[in-house]
């Protein structure tokens, strides 16, 4: 079945079909549609779910944890200050082992007030040890939330997972999306079965106290757990393309990279635009290619290791400031590069900040840019793309 | 439910979260008594003052198997699990709980 | 690419017009994309809705700066907005007004002309209110009647299924603007 829908149609489409037991969320926009799209399901009886109102983002995700607890698959979705209200809980997701997924649609932070899309909100929870997948499609919001599912219930990961679409160039954009077999899926992504759950005619206690002598021991597991997690999304991926056909090759994907100087790397809706501006650098001679981070956390180290020994300059764009050293993509792709004997020059541009509209043309003149870095050296380590005054 | 207590020496031991699989039950709390009350049986009146107060559900009520007493129900105390508080012995009403120094060995 | 960007009003439907034409092109096997800028508008502020048509998958997620056609559901709006910014040469602005094409030659200097009394259309098969008539369906059959993006049918179909209410109501005044449209070549 074919359908146009926009990305948080997509979004709840893709919960309804991994038949999610609990949703709880509070409306944010651009996130609102997402639910309201989920409590007409669960109200015209499409989904069998316990759709929980709360009184806040913090309470959301309180609400997923201890549903997940009783042994449930649960939902949410939020975007921006909710997500950042959530942040203590989202923590404790991840320390109790709950698979939980959200759904989580980039918004700028305020102030200055804005609503448009930036990735600051998910990318300052990087270090909570969620698992992101950044998309580009409304198809891919779909396919992503049950891969997150299927990635985040295995019993070697155990960890939760955010299904990240940029606010309105997805969430309220209409595109053709292809809706899988619920049976397809039913088979792809049996019930949740997790290791341990609230029962009374099994006691256990859940998140007591540890104290110095085993708390590191724990973080070293969460550790050991995101490095399985990097094993089982490209499996997943891999399972996902052979059933349905659709494949989104792992944590990242190259885009004729193949004899490339230059590859440009981004995340979320850019990287769409990007391989048209990619096609037509190429037709131009360009060797130029594109490099797509998907999944974000855990990082996707090992492939920014390979793809540095086969190019001369990385171009990286982060569609966030965190007020570090560049930007937090830029900063992670340097460091996983730098013990190696590659050594590309890599430079950061920041890009697309607080939704401003991301044109070919603005990628055309960051691309060349980037080409202009393998002929004359690296000017200087970051730039702000299309900034009013220059820098 | 576990009957022990895991054996723990490196992570490899850990549950992959801090799931606990045996109850406090297992604590000996006993153990941090410097003082001991005592249930004078002759002075109580068995009205569970005690066992209501204990802030740690170390007095429970048991059947009194003495032949001919005046009550049924007693409380007892459990030194597994008494801190040697002395809560109970401040509440009772009619002083029937003594506070005696714990025996070095 | 055919590109498609819907100047309105809040609440007079131009996000609903920008997907249903989408939809309508779908079901003909294009590939589509349709989307509102959304600023902080609210009834009356100006709205812009933008849909694109393709064989080919799209994968441009930007904004439309060079359209081929315009459609400006209230006219009003000439005053306050460019509405032929980027209109590539050859393209088309469609307008719901009374008056003809050519009185407009003068606001708007390039492209072809089109008009449709959508509002009178609109009003006549009550959808919306007098005052604030809801136009999307009609100016969408008059859309159809210069571009042929999609076949009458097609948008006909598309909008009995996705119109809220009053769905027959809405079909009929796509197919009467259809045919009431004014055209001016140049």
């Amino acid at each position: 079945m074919r359908l146009t829908l926009t990305g948080n149609q997509a979004n709840a489409w893709g919960v309804k079909l991994s038949r999610v037991q609990v949703v709880a969320a509070y409306p944010i926009t651009p996130q609102t549609t997402i639910v309201e799209e989920l409590a007409e399901f669960a109200a015209n009886g499409q989904l069998d779910t316990q759709y929980i109102k709360v009184e806040s983002e913090h309470s959301a995700m309180a609400a997923c944890i201890a549903a997940e607890n009783t042994g449930v698959r649960t939902y949410t979705a939020s975007s921006s200050h909710g997500i950042a209200l959530m942040h203590e809980m989202l923590h404790w997701a991840v320390g109790a082992r709950l698979p939980i997924v959200m759904g989580a649609v980039n918004r700028a932070i305020g102030p200055p007030w804005n609503i448009w899309a930036d990735h600051t909100d998910t990318i300052s929870q990087r270090d909570t040890g969620w698992m992101q997948f950044y998309v580009e499609s409304n198809q891919e919001v779909l396919d992503t939330i049950i891969q997150a599912y299927k990635v985040a219930e295995s019993r070697d990961v155990l960890l939760p997972a955010m299904a990240i679409e940029d606010a309105f160039i997805l969430s309220h954009t209409v595109e053709r999306v292809e809706i899988p077999d619920q049976e397809l899926v039913d088979e792809f992504l049996p019930p949740y079965n997790p290791p341990d759950y609230l029962n009374v005619d099994d006691p256990k206690g859940f998140g007591s106290l540890v104290m110095p002598d085993w708390y590191m021991e724990f973080r070293y597991i969460i550790a050991r757990a995101q490095e399985a997690a990097r094993k089982r999304i490209r499996e997943v991926t891999k399972e996902y393309a052979e059933i349905f056909g659709r494949d989104y090759h792992g944590l990242v994907e190259e885009y004729r990279t193949e004899d490339a100087d230059v590859v440009m790397v981004g995340a979320g809706t850019m990287v769409s635009t990007a391989r048209d501006v990619i096609d037509k650098l190429r037709s131009e001679g360009h060797k130029i290619g594109l490099l797509k981070i998907r999944v974000f956390r855990p990082f996707p180290y090992e492939e920014f290791q390979d793809i540095a020994k086969r190019v001369d300059v990385i171009g990286v764009m982060d569609r966030s400031f965190t007020f570090g050293y560049g930007g937090a993509m830029f900063s992670e792709v340097k460091g996983a590069i730098y013990n190696t004997d590659a050594r590309p020059k890599i430079k950061n541009y920041l890009i697309g900040i607080g939704g401003r509209d991301v044109t070919p043309k603005m990628l055309e003149d960051t691309f060349r840019n980037a080409l202009r870095v393998k002929d004359h050296g690296l000017d200087r380590e970051m730039m702000w793309v299309d900034l009013k005054g220059g820098e | 439910m576990r009957d022990k207590p895991y054996e723990i020496r490196t992570w490899k031991d850990l549950p992959y979260a801090t799931l606990t699989e045996v109850p406090s039950t297992f604590n000996n709390t006993g153990t941090w008594r410097t003082v001991r009350p005592i249930i004078d049986y002759d002075k109580c009146i068995s009205c569970m003052t005690c066992w209501k107060f204990c802030p740690d559900v170390a007095i429970s009520i048991v059947p009194n198997k003495k032949e001919g007493a005046r009550f049924d129900e007693i409380p007892e105390i459990d030194y597994f699990f008494c801190k040697g508080c002395g809560i109970c012995a401040h509440e009772c009403p009619v002083n029937a709980i003594d506070i005696v120094e714990e025996e070095s060995k | 690419m055919i590109e498609i960007r819907f100047h309105g009003r809040g609440g007079q439907g131009a996000v609903i017009a920008s997907k249903i034409l989408a939809d309508a092109a779908a079901r003909e096997d294009k590939d589509v994309q349709a989307f509102p800028f959304f600023g902080v508008e609210r009834r009356g502020a100006p709205v812009t809705a933008f849909t694109k048509i393709d064989v080919k998958p799209i994968r441009n997620k930007a904004q439309i700066y060079e359209p081929d056609y315009v459609v400006v559901l209230d006219v009003s709006l000439l005053k306050l907005v460019d509405v032929a910014k980027g209109l590539k040469d050859g393209g088309w602005a469609l307008l719901n007004t009374h008056k003809k094409p050519e009185d407009f030659r003068d606001q708007i200097k390039k492209g072809k002309l089109a008009t449709v009394d959508a509002t009178n259309i609109a009003i006549e098969n009550r959808l919306g209110s007098k005052t604030s008539p809801i136009v999307n369906t009609a100016i969408l059959g008059a859309l159809v009647k210069i571009s042929n993006v999609v076949s009458i049918d097609t948008l006909v179909e598309s909008v009995l299924e996705k119109s809220p209410v009053k769905k027959e109501e809405n079909a009929k005044a796509a197919k009467e603007a259809y045919e009431k449209t004014l055209i001016l070549e140049d």
